[in-house]
């Protein structure tokens, strides 16, 4: 399962990280170099193939509440409106309304 | 000779300040004062990258009552950024406290500063730090360890006597060991997780340094407790932790042999063979045991690391925290801010958990990953049912190496080969100064139950006191 310079470029995308192409034959070489040490796992069988991945981590219910914030979010927000954030615009927004 | 206050543990600290014989902003100063000096000149140790500002309400109450504190980089505080030691957070401040640093504020004690750390914690040597290395006090050309290097190297310095570090993979015992003081990863669960910045959910844990057993004991019962901002904080009884020294009588300490390979160094070797002598000297009685997927710790580790890191790390991507390098596009924007922010480690990382989650590997390498971390968890379970109620191995396999000495990504995460387990697997584990090699001090790992610190620190107080000097040289 050696990896190539087409895989580092289609995960970097999945992870919207900016790879310049210099870079790119280090970070497949290394890539390579650590995932040949994950090779060992294939060889257990048997016994874990019947082990439930998520077992033993118990999870209370995500409930919802309030963030004890020290600083108000009207002080740390560029500016706010009607109780929402108005955040720097982005350059492909030119339709999203007015300057904040 | 008079043994300098704030070398004397936190309780007398503490102590000094509520009856009045000292001033907390006088302990704050001689703190501050080693800080400056620890930290003058091209070889200064680089422990601390902001420093607090005197308090200007004084505490005169607390089991840490003036005691200074430093806290690693990732935990967010008020008064101080929260950089993470990355580009992509510099100068950030949480508009939140992480529960551990406000438990350790409203205990009285006074933070000295954050501390320098490896990138989001990915790291074993603060090289991976965007500010620059750390230096160990014990040789300025060696590394303090990681990723809470700087936190164990302020606390070998003497800054504080205590401070906070975080672990997902040994990051709190390994720089304990390299740096000789104590550190300390509680049970996963039993600490807040709350304002600790993710890197992975599952492993992530705060934990503990102190200059001796009873200081960290004393910092690890303050910050612990369920908390409900935190969905994985355990709602357990407390445990005691601050037991002080007694015999280890009836204590059955399995010695577990994949802990100690021929390619173990050998002085590392001959310092635990040391400790194992004074554990039975204390009453305990030492069995060999397995843990028999030991070996596979480290392959399983770096595939679930990275992964839950490519997801966490995620957020930070120029629209809601710190740096934004605008690009031709939403696209580009987040591509060239994360390229800029993130340093060579990290995306290394993201790169490699986002391989393995991806369509076609997932199964051969996160599933398969995670159902051998249930094999090395069921390996603890085994051992600690067979009537062996702790552990004890070496902490790393060497002293601290040279700064600049590993270049090889793997060869550095072998450096966390005997500490990765506890965090697969959850269990309380500690480092404890052994002695030294060439003035560099070697770890010895104590390990337990899952919340079950009351034996693990047992254990620890017993060996400090047999070990007594010995430990120091």
């Amino acid at each position: 399962m050696a990896v190539t310079p087409d895989d580092v470029r289609h995960v970097a995308g999945l992870a919207r990280l900016g790879i310049p192409e210099d870079a790119l034959a280090r970070y497949v070489e290394q890539l390579n170099g650590i995932l040949s040490h994950m090779e060992v796992l294939q060889r257990v069988k048997g016994e874990a193939e019947a082990t439930p991945p998520d077992a033993g981590m118990a999870l209370r219910e995500d409930r919802v509440a309030p963030v004890p914030l020290a600083i108000a979010r009207e002080r740390f927000a560029p500016r706010m409106r009607d109780g929402f954030f108005l955040v720097p615009r982005l350059a492909t927004h030119e339709d999203a309304g007015e300057e904040p | 000779m008079t043994v300098p206050l704030l070398d004397q543990g936190a309780a007398s600290i503490a102590a000094a300040v509520r009856e009045a014989r000292v001033a907390a902003v006088e302990v704050f100063g001689a703190a501050h004062g080693r800080l400056l000096e620890s930290h003058a000149g091209p070889d200064g140790i680089h422990a601390v990258l902001s420093t607090a500002e005197p308090p200007t309400v004084a505490p005169t109450s607390g089991p840490l009552a003036g005691v200074p504190v430093a806290i690693k980089d990732n935990i967010a505080t008020l008064t101080l950024p929260t950089s993470c030691g990355s580009r992509i957070l510099e100068h950030w401040v949480s508009p939140y406290e992480a529960t551990a640093a406000r438990k350790l504020r409203e205990a009285g004690a006074s933070l000295i500063g954050k501390t320098n750390m490896d990138e989001f914690a990915m790291g074993s040597s603060t090289e991976n730090s965007a500010y620059g290395p750390s230096r160990n006090p014990h040789d300025r050309t060696r590394a303090p360890g990681g990723s809470s290097g700087g936190s164990a190297a302020a606390v070998a310095a003497g800054i504080a006597p205590i401070a906070l570090g975080s672990e997902t993979g040994g990051s709190v015992r390994q720089p304990a060991a390299f740096c000789g003081v104590v550190g300390v990863k509680p049970t996963y669960g039993r600490v807040s997780r709350f304002g600790l910045v993710a890197f992975a959910s599952s492993l992530d844990g705060i934990g503990v340094f102190g200059r001796t057993v009873d200081d960290a004991a004393l910092a690890t019962e303050i910050v612990s407790g369920h908390d409900p901002h935190d969905a994985t904080s355990a709602a357990v009884e407390p445990a005691a932790m601050r037991i002080g020294p007694g015999t280890l009588d009836g204590l059955v300490i399995g010695v577990p042999r994949e802990y100690f390979p021929d390619s173990l160094d050998p002085s590392v070797r001959e310092r635990c063979d040391r400790a194992r002598e004074a554990l039975r000297a204390q009453g305990a009685t030492l069995r060999d045991v397995s843990l028999p997927h030991t070996d596979l710790a480290i392959p399983v580790y770096y595939i679930i690391a990275p992964a839950e890191c490519s997801a966490n790390l995620a957020r930070f991507d120029g629209v809601r925290y710190g740096m934004r390098i605008e690009g031709d596009g939403i696209r580009a924007m987040y591509e060239a801010t994360r390229a800029a922010g993130f340093g060579a480690e990290v995306t290394r990382r993201i790169l490699l958990g986002t391989y393995v989650l991806s369509a076609g590997y997932y199964d051969a390498y996160y599933r398969k990953a995670q159902q051998v971390r249930e094999l090395i968890r069921s390996d603890f379970d085994a051992v600690f049912a067979s009537g062996v109620q702790a552990l004890f191995t070496p902490t790393t396999p060497t002293p601290a190496f040279a700064l600049g000495a590993i270049s090889d990504p793997y060869e550095m995460y072998l450096s966390d080969i005997f500490t990765v387990t506890a965090n697969l697997a959850g269990v309380p584990a500690m480092s404890v100064p052994i002695g030294r090699v060439g003035g560099l001090p070697v770890g010895g790992q104590i390990l337990a139950r899952h919340f079950d610190e009351t034996t693990m620190f047992r254990v620890a107080y017993a060996l400090e006191e047999a070990l007594g000097a010995e430990a120091a040289r």
